[in-house]
């Protein structure tokens, strides 16, 4: 996660961002999606202060930003670890054995599915169908995916990711 | 066939690449005809959307109103979170430029000014692709104002989602791209009439609009003739699940599913038998392994089987497939997405996913089986989209193809 320097906002280079997409749709509004994405970048979740933030910044009401947030479950309501691994159980990647991928994550990082390492380095959960189906199983890191898994390349993705 | 929606050409993605294999001609050809001739063009093609419904897209094009006193816009479904589908991904990948092509030819074709990619959060890698090609595009005078020289100007916006299997639901789509929770809206009214901010709106899937240079490059009369007759053109096959080949198979509509299993997909590892073969995406009704011979990869014939074309996303099972957790985890899939607006899929997809899970646990009744069939026949058609419905198929094909499971798994 990137971390912003300015604690309690947007990035000068997000805001003109902002500004510029609000050009690209008949209400402002269209652009909460994108202000929420960059509100995660910046601080990593998005908390009671990041939806007042956004709220002002796209012209909604707070209740609106929440209901968004609430709807959408890439957001995280709450601190997630440095690297949240989203692994896939869905039909395709359950064939191709992605229990056995849980178990293996939830055994090594000594956390249940939904946890975060006490390190705060890691935090574990499933995913709905990525769309890897044909290089299942698979697994999401922040924007990167990991495909065609297997224990072994799961052992040496976590070695990477600090 | 040639392939015509993922030509295996090195570094296709790039614009200077696309451009020096006649990228962009067949947009500099549509500026020259009327635009009712280009959707003449798209509805003689017979081309169907490729998105699940199979709507005929010329047709769709020619609801939206000629004049308008409000701007129309058109909205390009690249949500793609139907399970087993990931075929737009290889679009986004491997030929954005002819996306970008199909869609402002589109614009064109209906005089819309504004055209929005909604593109599902996941794919963060893939938009920055497409964003790229979008920016080179604007950059070459291919969107933009008055592109080409023509006088026609239109802008183009990539739009990212949040993680929301149901904002594939268009009406969804366009409450996402206004910045809303993604809940369905009541139809009519139909989008052509009242759709994004209320304007008229056509919602068209990643892949359909991908052919549409390829009917104006060989003719609507040529691409009627490839494949099947009643659905014709290429078709993005995804194959996935117990096969040797994974992957995103390019052919023409029709083709036999065994033969795009045991032929494009390298067949069962260890040529085990199919169990059952989803054939395209969670929400087509299940088939038989055994009753596959002669059912082909086209909207009538899986129709004629008791299901579906979907999105083409076919899902294949061995004989040592427990299809029973299959099910579960699929009823478990709808539950999570149902949007909560409707109560019958609110509380019904719940329900399933807890029958089904006695039955995972060995620990079913004989009632159960009857009652998960009652919840599913009350869900589908009592609700605002399809997603309802979608979750009640799977379930409903299961018990009636495969009741010898539930009834193995009944507690002793």
């Amino acid at each position: 996660m990137n971390t912003s320097e300015n604690n309690t906002g947007l990035s000068e280079a997000n805001l003109r961002r902002i500004e510029q997409l609000k050009a690209h749709y008949q209400n402002p509004q269209s652009v909460l999606l994108e202000a929420l994405w960059m509100w995660q970048g910046e601080h990593g979740w998005i908390s009671e202060e990041g939806m007042r933030y956004v709220a002002n910044l796209v012209g909604a009401p707070h209740h609106h930003v929440l209901g968004v947030v609430t709807f959408y479950t890439m957001f995280n309501r709450k601190p997630v670890g440095r690297h949240k691994l989203e692994v896939c159980t869905n039909v395709s990647c359950m064939l191709r054995n992605s229990e056995r991928l849980l178990n293996h994550l939830e055994a090594r990082l000594q956390i249940k599915t939904g946890e975060t390492t006490p390190d705060n380095r890691f935090t574990l959960v499933e995913a709905e169908c990525l769309g890897s189906c044909g290089t299942a199983p698979a697994m999401q890191v922040g924007d990167r995916y990991y495909e065609n898994l297997d224990t072994a390349k799961v052992d040496k993705i976590l070695d990477e990711l600090k | 066939m040639e392939p015509l929606l993922l030509p295996p050409i090195p570094d296709y993605h790039r614009i200077e690449v696309y451009e020096a294999h006649d990228g962009y001609a067949m947009l500099k050809k549509a500026l020259a005809m009327k635009p009712v001739e280009i959707t003449n063009e798209v509805k003689a093609s017979k081309l169907r959307g490729r998105g699940g419904a199979c709507f005929p897209t010329g047709l769709k094009w020619s609801f939206m109103p000629r004049e308008s006193a409000k701007p129309k816009y058109l909205c390009v479904n690249g949500d793609e979170s139907e399970p087993g589908t990931f075929k737009d991904r290889q679009i986004f990948e491997c030929n954005p430029h002819q996306l970008i092509e199909g869609t402002i030819i589109a614009c064109y074709a209906m005089g819309i000014k504004a055209a929005y990619l909604y593109v599902r959060g996941e794919y963060k890698h893939w938009i920055d692709i497409v964003q790229k090609a979008v920016d080179d595009a604007y950059a070459h005078g291919y969107i933009g104002q008055n592109i080409l020289g023509s006088g026609f100007s239109t802008e183009f916006t990539v739009h990212r989602g949040a993680g929301a299997y149901i904002c594939g639901e268009e009406s969804s789509l366009m409450n996402s791209v206004e910045g809303e929770r993604g809940y369905p809206r009541v139809k009519p009214p139909f989008p052509a009439q009242n759709g994004l901010w209320g304007c008229p709106t056509t919602i068209n899937n990643v892949e359909t609009i991908a052919n549409i240079p390829v009917i104006l490059r060989i003719g609507a009369v040529a691409y009627s003739k490839i494949g099947a007759e009643r659905h014709p053109g290429p078709i993005l096959v995804g194959v996935s699940g117990h096969v040797n080949k994974p992957g995103v198979y390019e052919m023409p509509t029709g083709v036999p599913l065994l033969e795009i299993i045991n032929t494009y997909a390298g067949g069962v590892p260890g040529n085990k038998k199919i169990k059952a073969v989803i054939p395209g995406g969670s929400s087509t009704m299940v088939l038989r392994g055994d009753a596959l011979d002669g059912v082909c990869m086209d909207a009538e014939s899986l129709k004629a089987a008791g299901s579906a074309v979907g999105t083409a996303g076919v899902i294949v099972m061995d004989e040592d497939t427990d299809l029973v957790k299959v099910l579960w985890r699929i009823a478990r899939f709808y539950h999570h997405e149902s949007c909560g607006q409707c109560t019958p899929c609110r509380e019904g997809t719940g329900w399933m996913e807890k029958i089904l899970k006695r039955f995972v646990d060995n620990n079913g009744s004989y009632a159960d089986i009857d009652l998960l069939r009652d919840v599913a026949n009350n869900i589908e058609g009592n609700t605002i989209c399809a997603l309802g419905d979608a979750a009640a198929w799977p379930v409903q094909s299961v018990i009636r193809t495969f009741r010898g499971e539930f009834e193995r798994r009944v507690r002793g």
